[in-house]
């Protein structure tokens, strides 16, 4: 009995009708005709005569396609199609050049129609571009937010910022290190320097603002008269600082940020005039900062004048940071010539502290940084490698949908060849691929824009808090432009595979073969083959990178940063303000009882303070004299890492004691001359740590002021985990003689301590309020800032290589993933059009397992190839991330070594599928296909 | 131009007619509009076929796939409320119709 359906199916066409309702319409008349013909059977016709007599039942075909699509107008057009048919007409009416905008339309809601026709394999193909364009979005977006967009000040590019550069004071390898300004330099650059517009001191501070509800702990910023200048901000309400406030002496004077001023007087208009209690002073609110204005990375909650007394002021106290607008024309280069030049005025205006000669011996020198580099940091090459790598992403996804698109080529080849002897030049038919490729590419890319919407939400939650600008980061004019960009050029790309095939004459070769699967195709499987290993190349590349990543994580696993159990250290900022106690020595014991009172609490193993916890950047730093290797006359030694320490610190951060002992009160109380430094240090000057326990170390101008090693502790990575460690200082937290060129013979006391407490109980509940309650049982008006544990600092010293390895990790699963997909697809059509072939063969008595082998030699081609490829790309590429890594070599032999076989096993896994689908064909129903 | 418009009206009167009782499908609708016309009246799929996706469009039929077992899957017609009523509206204007056909056609009145 003849196939109705495939008769209806040939002969009615309906173009604008598809989907399930074309299926009915179809499948109900073929069931009509069926019927005439059964009728006619049932009533004694012969075959032929009932066959005749069915065809002609259905009449004029044209007739019942006209008629249906008629009656179907609802099914056949949605609103969208008539909208676009209707515009299309009236741009027509206008006539002229707005014929080539109906053409467009036309062309557009033709391709979309198409594109309707195959829904398979159109969400394939916006899907799979859909996540290579919103990774790429996404990524782009943090590029664009954080290292291209301009920083929210006026002509930022004029902004720099001022440090200085001692190379001969510096400890081996460190020699790039910079030093913040000093107050000296800083006024003779404001008095004298020709290639600033203005320029600024700031430095930021904790307060304490007393109110009804108890003390409150808030962040200010300290800045001289030019600093809000120098950033071109001006305050929303009253004023901003004039030289009268930075003068000693005169009125206090606070500036709200707009956050403080809502939250601490709720917007109140009449702010301006009205006091603050501001660490133990009474201070007047003379403005109020816009909204979203930042100060440089820092939300403070007020600002306040930094205060010189000029004729204190000496070259040295190098320890506040500078901001400076160059005047327009002025390059940096411009401007250090200019600096340097004001070196020695300032020794000379401002004597007492470091002599032009030892600036001399320091090779000391001014240095300028454009802001940007200050403010964005080393976050640029992470964002670099990860735009790499979503780009290498995309690459893959376009390699897929290339494959797709070669693939459904082939399918519609009669259908071009008959286009094109038709008399469709060559650049209709590419013109037809390119517009269906493009218009998929943009439809991925808006599917993409969501993504990547979704994607940044989540970026930003997991990123490191050291990035900078996160909250600048938006889906802007300038990314949505990446966005279609990329879309039109992946769509671009993968579209011109299947032109190019037509590029070369297959016109004919398709005509002759009348659509029957070409054996011919050796050139097109290259072409595929060809995308498939380079996706498992660049796949390669991905997994390789985020090997090394993982590789690099247990490289910092296995690194003692200075301390040991790190979630069971609580560290507490504690800040006891002159107001409450006066005297250095009191304020010594209020310590010390709050250590005792802390010891107390059910739990806790030890206690510990220091003025500076590991990477907490609140170190000084001076240079160290050693008495048994004294310079030539005139020559300064190394600045070294300084902290202040009470009893106990060590031991409850848990670093070792190398050598010596550690700190007891009695040293403290007894302002002993003792010191500890870190064994690195120690090893500097003696092989054996051991050997430096009663040597003598001193700072100062000059040699002398001697103090004993007493002790020499573990290694510290101060600078964080990933950076070597530091030679490190600690004295004792209360000091007489200390520095009496500066401070003469005042005792150095640092009233902001870090109270360590290591207990197995830190972090359950309960816990931080009893060691709260200690701390107020001594004194109930201290507040408590910066309450976290040691787990938290490595965790945000981790943060940026935990963040690389998470979005590379992410990068090269879905890497792996499209690539094995591809790899599956193309050996999978292999298989589906030899299979006549795999029936023959099989006929002719090949074995399964022979067939299998067969098939699973291309994935071996495949798998090596690609392997090899990705080995190479990686060698080159991986060198790229290099300063993410640690402990670990760019091309470490291991990672390639694990992740080359792993991958080569997935692709021929990939391939093994369709292989056996292969050993079961079935002769006879592959032979009976054709 | 009315009388075209007649024609196609009475085509559809005559498959609302036939839905009046039961449903049936394509096949069956056509066979006995030609049985009970003596074969006078016979279409073919292409001028019956649109009619009904006309009909169903204007909800005045709803077609169903009935599957028996051994047989094809055929689309079975049934009439809906708005059929109903649309049937009713059709035999009225047909009488009408006719009655005034009749009564001019009627020798007396010539």
């Amino acid at each position: 009995m003849p196939d109705w359906k495939r008769y209806v199916r040939e002969r009615l066409e309906l173009p604008d009708i598809m989907g399930p309702v074309e299926s009915d319409i179809i499948e109900e008349i073929a069931a009509q005709v069926d019927e005439c013909y059964r009728g006619a059977i049932a009533a004694g016709a012969s075959e032929k005569d009932a066959d005749a007599r069915a065809r002609d039942h259905v009449g004029d075909w044209q007739e019942l396609a006209a008629e249906i699509t008629r009656s179907k107008r609802k099914h056949a057009r949605s609103a969208i199609d008539r909208r676009v048919e209707q515009s299309e007409i009236r741009l027509r009416h206008k006539g002229g050049a707005w014929n080539a905008a109906a053409d467009a339309l036309q062309g557009l809601s033709l391709t979309l129609r198409r594109l309707r026709r195959a829904p398979g394999f159109t969400a394939v193909v916006i899907l799979t571009l859909a996540i290579g364009i919103g990774a790429n979005t996404a990524i782009f977006s943090l590029v664009n937010g954080i290292l291209l967009k301009a920083l929210p000040y006026d002509y930022a590019e004029q902004l720099v910022t001022v440090w200085n550069r001692a190379p001969g004071l510096q400890a081996d390898g460190r020699a790039d290190d910079l030093f913040p300004q000093s107050p000296a330099l800083h006024f003779t650059y404001v008095d004298e320097a020709r290639a600033f517009e203005s320029v600024g001191l700031w430095t930021q501070a904790q307060a304490t603002v007393v109110g009804t509800d108890g003390p409150e702990r808030i962040s200010t910023v300290l800045v001289t008269a030019g600093t809000l200048p120098t950033l071109r901000v001006q305050p929303v309400l009253g004023r901003t600082f004039t030289e009268e406030d930075e003068t000693p002496g005169s009125p206090l004077t606070i500036i709200l940020s707009h956050d403080y001023w809502q939250r601490r007087f709720g917007g109140d208009p009449d702010v301006i005039g009205q006091t603050l209690h501001v660490s133990d002073m009474t201070r007047e609110v003379i403005g109020v900062m816009p909204r979203d204005f930042r100060f440089l990375e820092f939300a403070p909650d007020i600002y306040r004048p930094l205060r010189f007394d000029r004729s204190t002021l000496f070259v040295g106290n190098f320890t506040f940071r500078s901001i400076a607008r160059l005047k327009a024309g002025v390059t940096i280069e411009g401007a250090l010539a200019d600096l340097t030049r004001l070196v020695a005025l300032a020794v000379e205006k401002f004597p007492g502290g470091m002599t032009l000669e030892l600036l001399q011996e320091a090779q000391a020198a001014p240095v300028l940084r454009p802001l940007r580099e200050e403010i964005v940091g080393d976050v640029g090459t992470v964002l670099w490698v990860l735009l790499g790598t979503v780009g290498i992403v995309l690459l893959i996804a376009c390699a897929n949908v290339a494959n797709l698109f070669m693939v459904r080529a082939e399918i519609r080849e009669q259908e071009m060849a008959i286009r094109s002897a038709l008399g469709a030049g060559r650049r209709r038919i590419a013109g037809l691929y390119l517009s269906e490729s493009t218009m998929l590419a943009v439809l991925g890319g808006v599917l993409g824009l969501g993504l990547a919407y979704g994607g940044l939400r989540l970026l930003t939650a997991i990123a490191p808090g050291n990035v900078p600008r996160l909250d600048e980061i938006s889906l802007d004019p300038a990314v949505l432009a990446f966005t279609l960009g990329i879309s039109v050029l992946s769509g671009i790309a993968f579209g011109l595979f299947p032109v190019f095939r037509w590029g070369r004459g297959y016109l004919v070769q398709a005509l002759k073969e009348g659509g029957r699967g070409s054996s011919s195709g050796r050139e097109r499987h290259r072409t595929r083959n060809a995308l498939v290993v380079g996706q498992i190349a660049l796949a390669l590349v991905l997994i390789v990178g985020s090997g090394l990543m993982i590789r690099t994580v247990q490289a910092l696993r296995q690194v003692t940063p200075g301390f040991r159990a790190a979630d069971e250290v609580l560290a507490v900022l504690l800040t006891i303000p002159s107001a409450q106690v006066a005297e250095p020595d009191e304020v010594a014991l209020t310590f010390e009882a709050i250590a005792h009172r802390i010891e107390a609490v059910g739990g806790v193993a030890s206690v510990g303070l220091s003025s500076s916890i590991t990477m907490d950047r609140m170190a000084g730093f001076d240079p160290i004299f050693v008495e048994e290797f004294p310079l030539p006359e005139g020559q300064l030694p190394a600045t070294r890492r300084f902290k202040w320490i009470g009893a106990g610190y060590s031991e409850t951060m848990g670093n070792n004691i190398v050598a010596g002992r550690s700190l007891t009160w009695g040293d403290i109380h007894a302002r002993s001359r003792v010191v500890l430094v870190t064994e690195n240090l120690a090893r500097e000057y003696w092989s054996n740590p051991a050997d430096a326990i009663g040597k003598r170390v001193g700072t100062g101008f000059g040699p002398g002021n001697w103090r004993e090693i007493i002790g020499v502790v573990g290694d510290v990575r101060d600078d964080g985990i990933m950076q070597d460690p530091v030679g490190i200082v600690y004295w004792p937290m209360v000091l007489e003689d200390f520095w009496p060129e500066v401070r003469g013979g005042a005792i150095f006391m640092p009233r902001t301590m870090w109270l360590v407490v290591r207990s197995s109980l830190v972090g359950a509940e309960g816990f931080l309020n009893e060691v709260r309650d200690a701390i107020w049982a001594v004194n109930p008006n201290l507040p408590l800032s910066r309450v976290q544990t040691m787990a938290d600092v490595l965790r945000s010293s981790l943060a940026r290589t935990s963040f690389t390895l998470v979005m590379l990790g992410l990068a090269a699963a879905v890497a792996l993933l499209l690539g094995v997909v591809g790899v599956y697809g193309v050996v999978s059509y292999v298989v589906s059009q030899r299979t006549r072939e795999i029936g023959v063969r099989i006929a002719l008595g090949a074995n399964a397992g022979k067939v299998a082998a067969m098939v699973l030699q291309l994935g071996v081609v495949l798998a090596l190839l690609g392997v090899a490829v990705g080995l190479a790309a990686a060698y080159g590429l991986t060198r790229l991330m290099s300063g993410l890594l640690y402990g670990v070599s760019a091309v470490d032999p291991v990672t390639f070594g694990v992740v080359a076989p792993c991958l080569a096993a997935a692709v021929l896994l990939a391939s093994y599928l369709p292989a056996r689908r292969a050993s079961r064909v079935d002769p006879m129903e592959a032979l009976r296909v054709e | 131009m009315a009388s075209v418009d007649l024609r196609k009206g009475s085509v559809e009167l005559l498959l609302l007619s036939l839905l009046e009782d039961q449903s049936r499908h394509g096949y069956e609708i056509g066979k006995l509009i030609e049985q009970r016309s003596g074969g006078r009246i016979a279409f073919r799929v292409s001028s019956l076929y649109p009619v009904l996706c006309r009909m169903e469009e204007r909800d005045w039929i709803k077609g169903r796939w009935v599957e028996h077992t051994g047989e094809r899957r055929r689309r079975f017609y049934s009439l809906t409320h708005k059929g109903k009523r649309a049937l009713a509206a059709e035999r009225r204007a047909w009488h009408e119709f006719t009655r005034g056909v009749n009564l001019v056609l009627e020798p007396s009145h010539a």
